[in-house]
């Protein structure tokens, strides 16, 4: 391979492994979406008050790794059924806007009380697979990318397990084609919404976990969401296939305008590829790749 | 606003749409122009009037939102974007080419409604949800833009210094003439939201609000009117964005992130969506709240927190009640302050015979 092929690859495995770790994260935003038809604006803030909690468990002398994933399972899986009783659920049948609303104050909720609460210093999670980079061909991977990248598969392979073989998984999609249809079946609707906003705290509490390591947990942990936006407008907001593509290929799409356009413009085309591309997704094909086609034409 | 309102009847839709509801409000305006223009600037001490500067501005932007989602009902993240359009904008004229503010605050204005307009046009297409993701990615694009190009940000602080305004020669330079400077261009906002939500434009932005269709059949064209509430909402923002610049003297991106957004957003919510007089509350409310949280935190929080972690816990305690007021008067009181004070009103109005 020539130099610059090598260097096209490299990129293109490294924005791939950074693509599926924002996959998992927008996979929260995508399951919810589906469920509730909510737009979960604090998909980030969710990662970055997962990882806090990683992060104060790891302080403790001694505490395992295996426990504070357990611990931030559990309270994250609790906060996303307090989060649908408390706020969403009064919310319900209001104009899409409100909830849109609801959910930036939430985000600035968390991401004003969380350093108050566990303090401001930047903290590492570090995991027990070292820092060696993994060497594939020419692109050497640091080893959080491709545990990231490993988590998000499997997850994905989860639910789509969920989805199409469990009892609750057909419920819940069920619930997200007709709410009233799948209440009349019998189904306690309300129940699914909270299990969905349950899952999207799971799926945060792996990604703050990975996204935790890699970063360090602050405050700009939750800058992280910012990026959910581009992948599930890409993907389709209620596909959750849309969002493993949507995530790979805003990954690429990234680190390639990152190597290559860097030079020109002094660097930070990482940060802004993306939105350029959604910009012009939602331009020509608002619904996305793989998303249903219900938007409405005003 | 302070009276009582026995024994007049209006006859006419033009009398119910009038500007003064009832003869005797000309006397309570007459009233609160005294107390701002003469009784307020000769009494109150210079750090106050800093403060009622500060809302001055925040009520121009907060208006200028209000316009977009309290009456067009097209939801905007990128309110600050279009803020600092108008910062950087007037900071380059009056630096470059020296011009004075009566030129730059509304070429600011425009620049930023020609901005505004094309993240709106997103809004012709898409609606809900797809609006705020767009202009939240406008929000970050104009962000990173401004921070980057140095012709427009004018280096590497990303930050432009400016003159304070001056008209025939007398400069407004102390917390006390800028009082006036910023008095006046918040009430001509007022004055003119007051206009534009009583007329045509006004009634066409509440109907595409209320029903779009609706709206279309009767005769609405809503594309005109999305884009003219983008343009008319991001003129608002523009021109408040050159007032900071020229209230604090510098133009400088961080003062218009992406939280400045929410700020703005809280603002109307809390105050209330539709209302002018929601705008002027919510304003005034999120700029005393930090400062009653400064307070509180100096006296109380000393106990808890060290004076090192002092300035991250405000104002991370400042965002987190901001967020929690938001989806507080959202699920509690969807139309804001303006409610509760249309709710006292209306008690006091047939007080103290309710019966």
């Amino acid at each position: 391979m020539s130099e610059d092929l090598e260097f096209a690859f490299a990129l293109i495995l490294n924005g791939a492994s950074i693509g599926l770790m924002y996959s998992l994260i927008a996979l929260g935003f995508v399951l919810v979406y589906k469920a509730t038809d909510a737009i979960n604006f604090a998909q980030g803030e969710f990662v970055m008050l997962a990882g806090l909690i990683v992060a104060v468990v790891l302080g403790f002398e001694g505490a395992p790794l295996i426990a504070a994933i357990v611990i931030v399972v559990a309270v994250m899986i609790g906060f996303g059924f307090g989060l649908e009783r408390v706020v969403l659920r009064p919310l319900l049948g209001r104009p899409v806007v409100a909830v849109i609303m609801a959910t930036i104050g939430l985000a600035a909720m968390l991401r004003g009380l969380g350093p108050v609460i566990f303090g401001s210093e930047t903290r590492a999670v570090s995991l027990p697979i070292g820092d060696e980079p993994i060497v594939l061909g020419p692109a050497s991977l640091p080893p959080v990318q491709v545990l990231g990248a490993v988590v998000a598969i499997l997850f994905f392979l989860a639910f789509s397990w969920f989805f199409k073989k469990s009892r609750m998984g057909v419920a819940m999609r069920a619930v997200a084609d007709n709410q009233q249809v799948a209440q009349a079946m019998g189904i306690n609707v309300e129940r699914y919404f909270a299990l969905a906003w349950a899952m999207a705290g799971v799926v945060s509490a792996l990604g703050g976990v990975v996204w935790g390591s890699m970063l360090g947990v602050d405050v700009h942990l939750a800058l992280v969401g910012l990026k959910v936006f581009p992948v599930v407008i890409l993907g389709g907001l209620d596909s959750i296939g849309g969002a493993l593509v949507g995530g790979l290929i805003i990954g690429i799409v990234e680190s390639l305008a990152a190597g290559y356009l860097d030079p020109y413009v002094g660097g930070g085309t990482k940060d802004f590829a993306p939105y350029v591309l959604m910009i012009l997704v939602l331009m020509i094909r608002p619904y996305g790749i793989f998303g249903k086609r219900k938007i409405e034409r005003v | 606003m302070f009276h009582r309102e026995s024994g007049f009847f209006k006859t006419t839709y033009a009398a119910d749409a009038a500007l003064y509801p009832l003869p005797i409000a000309k006397w309570t305006v007459a009233a609160l122009a005294l107390l701002f223009v003469v009784i307020i600037p000769l009494t109150v001490h210079e750090y106050y009037l800093s403060i009622l500067n500060l809302i001055f501005i925040a009520i121009v932007g907060a208006l200028g939102l209000n316009i977009l989602v309290g009456y067009t009902g097209q939801i905007s993240i990128g309110h600050a974007a279009f803020m600092s359009v108008g910062a950087y904008t007037a900071a380059n004229l009056a630096v470059k080419l020296g011009l004075p503010f009566w030129i730059t605050l509304p070429a600011g204005g425009l620049m930023a409604a020609a901005i505004g307009v094309i993240v709106g046009m997103p809004s012709l297409r898409i609606k809900g949800l797809y609006l705020a993701i767009a202009t939240l990615a406008g929000q970050l694009i104009i962000e990173w833009t401004i921070n980057r190009v140095p012709a427009i940000s004018g280096g590497a602080q990303a930050s432009i210094e400016v003159d304070r305004p001056s008209l025939f020669g007398f400069s407004f330079n102390t917390q006390g003439s800028l009082y006036f400077f910023l008095l006046f261009f918040a009430v001509l906002a007022i004055i003119a939201t007051l206009n534009l939500a009583r007329s045509r434009i006004g009634r066409a932005f509440v109907a595409v609000r209320d029903q779009d269709i609706a709206a279309e059949i009767i005769g609405i064209n809503i594309y005109r009117y999305k884009l003219l509430a983008f343009a008319i909402s991001s003129f608002y923002a523009g021109v408040c964005g050159v007032l900071y610049t020229y209230y604090f003297g510098i133009a400088n991106y961080e003062q218009f992130q992406l939280i400045v957004s929410i700020d703005y957003l809280a603002m109307i919510i809390i105050g209330g969506l539709g209302s002018v007089l929601g705008s002027i509350f919510g304003a005034v409310f999120v700029t005393l709240l930090p400062i009653v949280i400064r307070i509180f935190m100096e006296d109380v929080g000393s106990l808890f927190f060290t004076t090192a972690e002092m300035a991250n816990v405000i104002s991370g305690l400042r965002l987190g009640v901001f967020g929690g007021l938001i989806i507080f008067f959202l699920i509690v009181e969807p139309e804001g302050l303006n409610r509760l004070w249309r709710n006292i009103r209306s008690y006091f109005r047939v007080w103290p015979f309710s019966y």
